[in-house]
């Protein structure tokens, strides 16, 4: 571990937090695209609800980013020390993921929301160092 | 744009964040039941399915899942977010009031840190689209 360079290192947990980003954001695509799953259960019953998720394309493909990143996990996990790949890898995702929200998602990201992803980036580092 | 959530959807994130946290926490007992897994010893995982800590941890992770796909279904992942982070507060107060672990001042600066994540949250919409904003509501947000 100590003969890792720090530009793998943190190509690993860049790599890491993509795959991860990919996959909330294209999943919560899928989420917008559904509709209300508690609408849909009471219509379609619970099997219903389960059969719509699992035919949309958008979320069969977030669901593979997010085994890909799983995997990329573990293979960081295999070369950086843990103290190191979970709260970096924490703290991209959180910050990742409000950008990628905003600009792929179309979610009004306000200044509130901000100050939000920047303390919880902050404060999952905080707890996981 | 949906401003208020119903109880049963407060419900579903107050779900999202035990199920997540005492998932990983029973995993993570489990895990240390069975002790280490490693590439030659992949048998040692399919053993770690029979211990009771690791079938409920995986049942809860499994309806963390289902929680946050249906607050997904009518809250913003900026809004979820939060929620979900949330857990690793609950994780520490667990480790603090019932295993009497110490904290170091560093985690209770990142518990407070969190928890005013959420208190700006909490007041936000639930449901924003930029693209498709409700009469009345636009708000231009921060741009990037």
């Amino acid at each position: 571990m100590h003969t890792t360079s720090r530009l793998v290192s943190w190509s690993c947990i860049a790599t890491v937090a993509a795959l991860a980003i990919a996959g909330e954001v294209l999943i919560a695509a899928a989420m917008r695209q559904i509709g209300d799953l508690d609408d849909i259960r009471a219509k379609s019953g619970l099997p219903g609800a389960i059969r719509t998720v699992l035919t949309n394309p958008t979320f069969i493909i977030g669901g593979t980013c997010m085994a890909l990143n799983f995997f990329a996990m573990l293979f960081t996990l295999s070369l950086v020390d843990l103290s190191l790949a979970a709260p970096g890898i924490a703290s991209f995702n959180y910050v990742g993921n409000a950008i990628a929200a905003r600009l792929f998602l179309h979610e009004n990201v306000d200044r509130r929301r901000w100050f939000a992803v920047l303390f919880v980036a902050a404060g999952v580092y905080l707890l996981a160092r | 744009m949906k401003h208020r959530l119903a109880p049963s959807q407060y419900a579903v994130l107050l779900a999202v964040v035990l199920t997540a946290s005492f998932g990983d926490a029973l995993l993570s007992r489990g895990m240390a039941q069975v002790g280490p897994a490693d590439i030659h010893h992949l048998g040692l995982l399919l053993h770690a399915l029979a211990n009771p800590n690791i079938i409920v941890g995986i049942f809860l992770l499994i309806g963390f899942f289902a929680c946050y796909m249906t607050a997904l279904s009518w809250a913003d992942l900026t809004f979820v977010m939060p929620a979900t982070a949330f857990g690793n507060v609950v994780i520490a107060l667990i480790s603090r009031f019932m295993l009497h672990e110490h904290l170091t001042l560093s985690r209770w600066f990142g518990i407070l840190l969190l928890t005013s994540a959420v208190g700006f949250v909490a007041n936000t919409p639930a449901r924003t689209d930029l693209s498709n904003p409700a009469p009345g509501t636009e708000d231009p947000g921060v741009a990037i």
